[in-house]
């Protein structure tokens, strides 16, 4: 087994709020391999941003960072001046939501792709020039010459990210942090954007870890899916199995209420009542108040994750409602 | 959590209480409102407060020392100083306090209709605007007593027209902000009139930019009422006004007696500064949400 | 197309231009939309951006003013839009809207009773008694509490705010709600909320709905009918079971295809459009 790119283990994290501090992070561990993709699903609040977010050293200031937050077996948290520098340019690069909030929008493509190379990387602007334009081929833009002369707002948004891709490429990063990238963008583009973005995790030995609210995206695309809730790891999954074998009553819950593009049902299965933040988190199991299989002991008992088939569960019924949850008493419609 | 996840939305909103305006206004802020409260308290029971005439004097005691009886001393004229300046805070308050109302209403409602009808009305609006830009308030105000006489009146008039194009331009933009957002589009469609969705919803959701910028006219206002007086253009003697006391004391500072304009400056600075401090206080806060 | 009943509202090569960018070139954002939709029904519109989607709504709602064609709510032309006030409320009783982001879409300085209120009121003439029924009445529609109602819309999520703008849209008692991407900034367990409470008014009212929304799954559980626009065209037309199971434009398969489902891959997509229709993307 290769050892870990990224190990995250046992993250907590709090943020300032109105003057205290409020638990955004609780008990999140994972790890991730050179070459692997590892996928954060969640709904809002459920702290999949803010993991990618402590990994990039993009937190707030006066978050208060518990546990361990290790690349290449180095302390992330501890990494100071140089150091940081060195791991924000080179060893990480993030690839945002919308391509467009993360651009200037009065330079040229050419400036934003050239400027890195020729900074960091010491070239001349005429080779800069030409590795830009290799840069747009590799994620399929043909027209790179012409390309790097318009401005941002001249081109789509699916061209955009192709090449806000393209400088993440120029840097060749070890990890990168996909924050949503095909959310915003039209459906016709994302299969495009994500074929690119595996496509260079495999020639290049790049890690991802790819945050998404899409099961169907997720469980597509990644090695491995973790399903958050409220802060928490609920759900750790290897393979494609995720609707198929959910391990956790939300991740059950989350693949039926999506509807079905193959047929449409009479009521959906909706969730009852409102996804929690991790500071409201009630005594016992935070998923408890809204799923379906809840019993006495869930509200009272903290679950851990444990392992279960092919990945892990923070469920104490896990086991015995494995295979029957999709199937599992009809969720109640809920209105919050 | 709220703010770093762009594009999620469903989170659950933190229950704490709302301090209406005055939320986030910091130390600065409420030091601000404490100095600006005292002067406008000065300025109503000023008056009332002094035991003395602030218009008589005893010439044999010009310049007299700070005394039992003259806690600051006394003037060329031998008028209690103490008297003076806080009997001055009312006629040193109410020229800027007119000038501010009538611009801001007026600015406010020409923002509010050019953001409404838009069009060949917006342009007019903003070409007035542009136009009267181009006078410097205190040019208008001088033009307005050589005109109408010296005196606070005219003074008060002109600069009034001169302040309202600042407050025009910066509520037309946050108007207009408004004035595109959903909320505006979705009542319309219900057929709620236009004038009442300007009043009940437009206005009071730029009523802190409104208020922060009120506040920092308030300042200049006074700054170019007092130069008026300084000058002997705006209060005319021998009512007493922190402006024209500066310009009174003058001739004391020649005979190294500084106290009168040093007071009456130091009180318009004061003054300035808060309303400074407190408009760009509220300024910041209304960026982050009104 | 299964307009059995009456047909409520009647769309006739309705286009939209907008004044380009420089040379005088004008961009034709809608082109001779043609459709009906029948009482109670539940029309679909897809399209990715650009597609003139949003511009037909906007339309159709009379916030822009079509350059060709027809609009006939109820048999009575509302092609061009509401001047006054009483011409918008009188519009505002066949056809509302209900748009996207549930941040924006209220005042937020107006608390959520309040916003019921003044919507109620510019159609309930009475006692004010009347018009806190109605308000007490919509809100249990769409599930709001005694609670909700005093609030601001900070203090409500994405999806309690989305309810409250359902509620609002629905106080003109219109004959025809248009869900302009209603459910699309909504996390999937509230949209799913939503998505019933939607069927549900539908069921008691007999409301039709215009349901606009660049999600194919979205589509397939709310509508009868779907239209397929790009490029401010209707590609395709039909009964949603038969456009979403049997594509007959490219467009429409090039859609279907990107949608990730059990078994899907990005290669798997592109290599099952490779040959058809390709997405060119900008000029």
């Amino acid at each position: 087994m290769t050892t870990p790119l990224l190990q995250v283990e046992a993250l907590n994290i709090a943020l300032p709020v109105d003057g205290e501090l409020r638990t955004v992070l609780h008990d999140v561990s994972f790890s991730l391999e050179p070459g692997r993709t590892v996928g954060l699903v969640g709904e809002s609040g459920s702290g999949k941003s803010m993991t990618a977010r402590a990994v990039a050293r993009l937190l707030p200031p006066g978050a208060r960072v518990r546990g361990r937050l290790e690349f290449d077996g180095a302390s992330i948290v501890d990494l100071r001046g140089e150091a940081l520098r060195r791991y924000r340019a080179g060893d990480v690069s993030m690839i945002f939501q919308d391509p467009r909030s993360a651009i200037n929008p009065v330079r040229r493509i050419g400036d934003f792709l050239t400027e890195a190379l020729r900074i960091n990387g010491g070239m001349s602007s005429r080779a800069a020039g030409a590795r830009a334009v290799e840069l747009l081929a590799e994620v399929g833009i043909a027209d790179g010459a012409r390309r790097l002369r318009q401005y941002p707002h001249e081109l789509s948004g699916g061209l955009l990210q192709r090449v806000m891709i393209a400088a993440t490429l120029a840097v060749r990063p070890r990890l990168i942090l996909a924050d949503e990238p095909t959310t915003a963008l039209d459906v016709s583009t994302q299969a495009e954007v994500m074929a690119i973005l595996g496509r260079l995790r495999a020639e290049y030995g790049m890690a991802m870890l790819f945050i998404t609210h899409d099961l169907d995206l997720a469980a597509a695309v990644c090695d491995e899916t973790i399903v958050m809730y409220a802060g928490s790891v609920v759900e750790q999954h290897r393979g494609a199995s995720l609707h198929e074998d959910p391990l956790h009553p939300y991740t059950a819950a989350l693949a039926q209420a999506r509807p079905d593009i193959d047929r449409a049902t009479r009521r959906l299965p909706a969730i009852p009542g409102y996804p929690t933040t991790a500071y409201e988190v009630p005594p016992g199991c935070a998923f408890a108040p809204r799923c379906p299989h809840a019993v006495a002991a869930c509200t009272t008992q903290e679950p851990q994750l444990v392992p279960i088939g092919d990945g892990h569960s923070r469920c104490i019924r896990a086991e015995e409602l494995r295979g029957r949850m999709l199937t599992g008493p009809s969720t109640t419609e809920g209105v919050a | 959590m709220t703010t770093l996840t762009a594009g999620e939305v469903e989170v659950t909103p933190p229950r704490r209480r709302t301090w209406g305006w005055t939320r986030g206004l910091g130390v600065s802020g409420w030091l601000s409102i404490g100095v600006l409260v005292l002067v406008l308290l000065l300025a109503v029971v000023g008056p009332l407060l002094a035991s003395q005439d602030p218009n008589e004097g005893n010439l044999a005691q010009g310049f007299g020392a700070p005394s039992v009886e003259h806690w600051l001393g006394q003037d060329a004229n031998g008028r209690d100083l103490l008297t003076r300046l806080v009997v001055g805070a009312r006629t040193a308050v109410i020229g800027p306090l007119l000038v501010v109302v009538a611009s801001t209403i007026l600015g406010t409602v020409l923002a509010l209709a050019a953001a409404w009808f838009g069009g060949w009305f917006d342009t007019a609006v903003a070409r007035v605007v542009d136009a009267v830009f181009a006078f410097p308030g205190l040019l208008l105000a001088i033009l307005a007593t050589a005109l109408f006489g010296a005196g606070l009146p005219a003074a008060v008039a002109a600069l009034s027209i001169a302040y309202t194009p600042y407050m025009a331009r910066i509520a037309r933009s946050a108007a207009l902000r408004e004035r595109g957002m959903p909320y505006i589009a979705a009542l319309r469609v219900q057929g709620i009139h236009g004038l009442s969705i300007c009043v009940r919803h437009i206005l009071p959701n730029i009523r802190t930019l409104v208020l922060a910028n009120a506040t920092i006219s308030f300042g200049f206002a006074l700054i170019d009422l007092a130069g008026l007086s300084f000058i002997g253009l705006g209060v005319q003697p021998p009512t007493a006004d922190w402006g024209a006391m500066v310009g009174e004391g003058l001739a004391g500072i020649l005979q190294r007696y500084p106290q009168e304009s040093f007071y009456a400056g130091a009180l318009i600075v004061a003054t300035v500064a808060a309303a400074n401090v407190l408009g760009d206080r509220l300024t910041t806060r209304s960026e982050g949400r009104s | 197309m299964t307009t059995t009943g009456e047909v409520i509202l009647r769309v006739e090569g309705l286009s939209k231009s907008f004044p380009g960018r420089g040379r005088g070139h004008d961009v034709l954002a809608v082109d001779g939309v043609e459709f009906e939709l029948a009482a109670g029904g539940s029309l679909g519109i897809v399209g990715e951006s650009g597609s003139g989607k949003t511009t037909t709504a906007r339309m159709l709602i009379g916030l822009e003013r079509p350059t060709t064609g027809r609009i006939l709510i109820e048999g009575v032309d509302h092609t061009t839009p509401a001047r006054t006030a009483r011409q918008w409320r009188e519009r505002g009783r066949r056809i509302q809207i209900v748009f996207q982001d549930p941040y924006t879409s209220l005042d937020r300085h107006q608390t959520i009773g309040s916003c019921l209120s003044e919507a109620v009121s510019v159609h309930v003439r009475g006692r004010a008694g009347e018009v806190s029924d109605r308000v007490e009445e919509l809100a249990a529609l769409v599930g709001l509490d005694d609670r909700q109602l005093r609030a601001v819309p900070r203090a409500l999520s994405g999806g309690q705010r989305q309810r409250v703008a359902i509620a609002r849209a629905l106080a003109a008692e219109p004959r025809i709600l248009i869900l302009d991407e209603a459910v699309s900034a909504l996390d999937v367990s509230i949209q799913a909320q939503i998505l019933n409470l939607l069927a549900d008014i539908r069921e008691r009212t007999g409301i039709s709905y215009l349901f606009i929304s660049h999600d194919l799954a979205v589509i397939r559980q709310i509508t009868d009918d779907t239209l397929v626009m790009r490029h401010g065209r209707v590609v395709e037309h039909g009964p949603t079971p038969r456009v979403l199971d049997e594509p007959q434009h490219a467009y429409t398969r090039l859609l279907r295809s990107s949608v990730p489902r059990p078994g899907w891959t990005p290669e798997s997509a592109l290599a099952a459009l490779s040959g058809a229709d390709p997405t060119e993307d900008d000029a």
